[in-house]
């Protein structure tokens, strides 16, 4: 039976340290921020001012009407019309437009087809001006094209705002990372000072050893949680629908599972040095590529799908941008939940038993 | 009965032998010495004592408990100081002192009162808010005697304890040491120094993780056969180069500002007399009683 008393010693013992160090600090605290910072802005997709040429051949109401309410958003800006006497071609190449919008000669009359040529050599900006344009058709009530009545409705980010998609995405990706550092970091620096040797010629068992450095690191854990979400909201407008005490309950698992993922790393790695290597390694890549963060993992080859059941990641996405963008509850989330539950019980049972007692 | 027991001991990383068939006893109240240079093994028996390392062959009783299956009531009972300094430096003494009270379970007032007896024993209680990375040496090595004496163990396995340390605060080490065995405490200390190792009760001489020698400091001493001369010159090394072209090398050993030479028989005084016709440099050349390093230097051959 593991003495609560000894694990509770141990627990504020690390508290002692985490106070004293202030390299611990700075990973909890400021590497979360400046993560947020860095990533929120230079991983902004959205696309704004796009130049747009515009060949309005009707020059009647609807076809000012049109016009106007692709000029009205942020996201077109009018070129002037003497470019007008260039090809889409032409005009592309020497990036002067990045779209044209022909309106036919009897639009609005007979005619409900316009025409949007787009430069694609980025796709993903194509995808997102074919989006924007689609949303603005549709909101004047023209049809894009005769006899279909296409209208797209865009659901939970209406304006397709990256901010909604990297904020969640971040929270989780920072949590795996800093959590599994600091696990793994604390226990291979005791190994590395001679510390360990220490403790060991004591009646103190694994399971409190590995208790005791979890528990101070669960709260630190969940306070760095909270601290991203709020800078989050806060600098990047990100909507918070669901409850917050669903928020950290889920969180709290996935923090868990985080840290129970350094315990293992630190049963292998002998320095900190080589601690933080695994740590980074097995957090930073499998949560961007693996996660659902970056790529969605339905479009994966099957191999790389099955591989995405072990990233927590990949449970804590779902739960995190469900509880943020879509207000789900429990019910909605408890698989995903026990997912991250079963792979940090898993975790500290086998780092429990690969922790060693003796020195080898 | 006995404190320790280890009975034909050998421990193996892999290929190397590190410790071969070591015996030894401790009784209660005894300061028992390992006496060695660095690679002679005394780590790695310490270790096994500690249950540290696993061993091959042969058996360690500690307290009465057998080191291959009772490892935790082992640790639970014994007060272990590693040869590096192996307390948190970013904790204060008190903290220090706290947490491994708590770590064996040694309840809040049982652990004011032993940690205000280990304060007078120590003298560190004037430090008490002090980080233990801030104190000097000497005071590292008493807070770490300290925190391994704070579940008040019947037996305390120190490994070099004193390495490092300047020449007064070994002494004082000691003192502490001494006390203690008054106390009843059973002192298992590994040391490189032969000044320390004629402070035990009883030592072991390792060497290359084999036992060359084995029992009270005089009994090691009196078991020398032949005579032990020192030389002095003004010019040592020459006088080392004139008696290697008289003696066997093995013979002699070079102390500081004396030359220890070895010799089965009683060196004759014309013998002295025609050396020192050869060589006028030499000083002196007494017949002296042995130490321990002359003993342990001459078993290690």
């Amino acid at each position: 039976m593991p003495s609560f008393s000894r694990i509770r010693a141990i627990a504020e013992k690390e508290v002692f340290h985490i106070l004293r160090d202030s390299r611990t600090l700075a990973i909890i605290f400021l590497m979360p921020l400046l993560q947020l910072i860095i990533f929120g802005y230079a991983m902004n997709m959205e696309i704004r001012q796009v130049p747009l040429l515009v060949d309005d051949l009707a020059m009647n109401s609807s076809s000012r009407a049109l016009v106007s309410a692709f000029v009205n958003t942020d996201y077109f800006v009018l070129i002037a019309k003497e470019a007008g006497t260039l090809k889409p071609d032409e005009l592309f190449r020497e990036r002067r437009a990045q779209a044209t919008l022909t309106i036919p000669k009897d639009f609005g009359a007979f005619q409900h087809r316009v025409l949007l040529r787009i430069d694609a050599s980025d796709p993903n900006s194509a995808q997102m001006i074919q989006n924007y344009a689609l949303g603005i058709v549709n909101s004047t009530g023209v049809r894009t094209e005769a006899g279909i009545d296409l209208r797209a409705q865009i659901l939970y980010n209406p304006d397709l705002k990256s901010s909604f998609f990297f904020v969640p995405g971040l929270i989780a990706l920072i949590l795996v990372m800093v959590c599994a550092l600091l696990t793994s970091i604390s226990i291979s620096r005791e190994k590395e000072m001679g510390t360990m040797e220490q403790i060991l010629v004591s009646p103190v068992s694994a399971t409190e050893i590995l208790f005791g450095k979890v528990i101070p690191y669960l709260i630190l854990g969940l306070l760095d949680a909270l601290i991203i979400l709020a800078v989050g909201m806060l600098l990047f407008q990100v909507p918070f629908r669901g409850d917050f005490s669903v928020f950290l309950l889920f969180t709290f698992l996935y923090v868990l599972t985080s840290l129970c993922l350094g315990l293992l790393v630190s049963t292998v790695a002998k320095t900190q040095q080589a601690a933080m290597m695994m740590a980074l390694g097995l957090t930073l890549l499998p949560t961007l590529l693996l996660s659902g963060y970056m790529f969605p993992i339905t479009s994966m080859p099957v191999i790389l799908q099955k591989l995405t059941y072990i990233i927590p990641a990949r449970y804590y996405l779902q739960i995190i941008r469900g509880i943020m963008l879509k207000g789900n509850n429990i019910a909605q989330l408890y698989q995903a939940g026990l997912s991250l539950l079963s792979m940090s019980v898993l975790m500290l049972i086998v780092a429990a038993r690969r922790f060693k007692l003796r020195l080898s | 009965m006995n404190v320790l027991k280890i009975q034909e001991l050998s421990v193996r990383y892999g290929p190397v032998e590190a410790l071969s068939k070591v015996d030894l006893e401790v009784q209660p109240a005894m300061v028992y010495g390992i006496i060695g240079p660095d690679g002679a093994g005394k780590t790695t028996l310490l270790r096994s004592i500690c249950t540290l390392l696993p061993y091959q062959e042969g058996s360690i009783e500690v307290l009465g408990y057998d080191a291959a299956n009772r490892a935790k009531e082992i640790r639970a009972r014994i007060g272990y100081m590693p040869q590096r300094f192996s307390l948190y430096q970013d904790l204060s003494v008190q903290q220090n002192l706290r947490f491994f009270a708590r770590l064996f379970k040694v309840n809040h007032a049982d652990m004011l009162k032993r940690r205000e007896q280990l304060y007078k024993f120590s003298r560190l209680e004037p430090f008490a808010k002090r980080l233990a990375g801030n104190l000097s040496g000497g005071m590292k090595q008493k807070l770490a005697l300290s925190c391994a004496l704070i579940h008040t163990p019947g037996l305390i396995i120190l490994d070099e304890p004193t390495f490092g340390v300047d020449p007064v605060s070994r002494v004082e080490f000691w003192q502490l040491l001494h006390q203690l065995k008054a106390d009843g405490i059973s002192i298992v200390v590994s040391t490189p120094y032969m000044d320390e190792a004629s402070q035990c009760d009883q030592v072991v001489l390792l060497h290359k993780g084999r036992m060359i020698g084995q029992g009270s400091p005089a009994e090691i001493i009196s078991g020398w056969k032949g005579k032990l001369y020192s030389l002095t010159s003004s010019d040592l090394r020459k006088l080392y180069e004139f008696l290697l072209s008289r003696a066997n090398k093995e013979d002699l050993q070079l102390f500081g500002s004396e030359i220890h030479l070895f010799s089965e028989q009683e060196l004759s005084s014309d013998k002295i007399a025609s050396w020192q016709r050869e060589f006028p440099a030499l000083e002196s050349c007494v017949e002296i009683k042995p130490g321990m390093e002359d003993v342990f230097l001459r078993m290690m051959q």
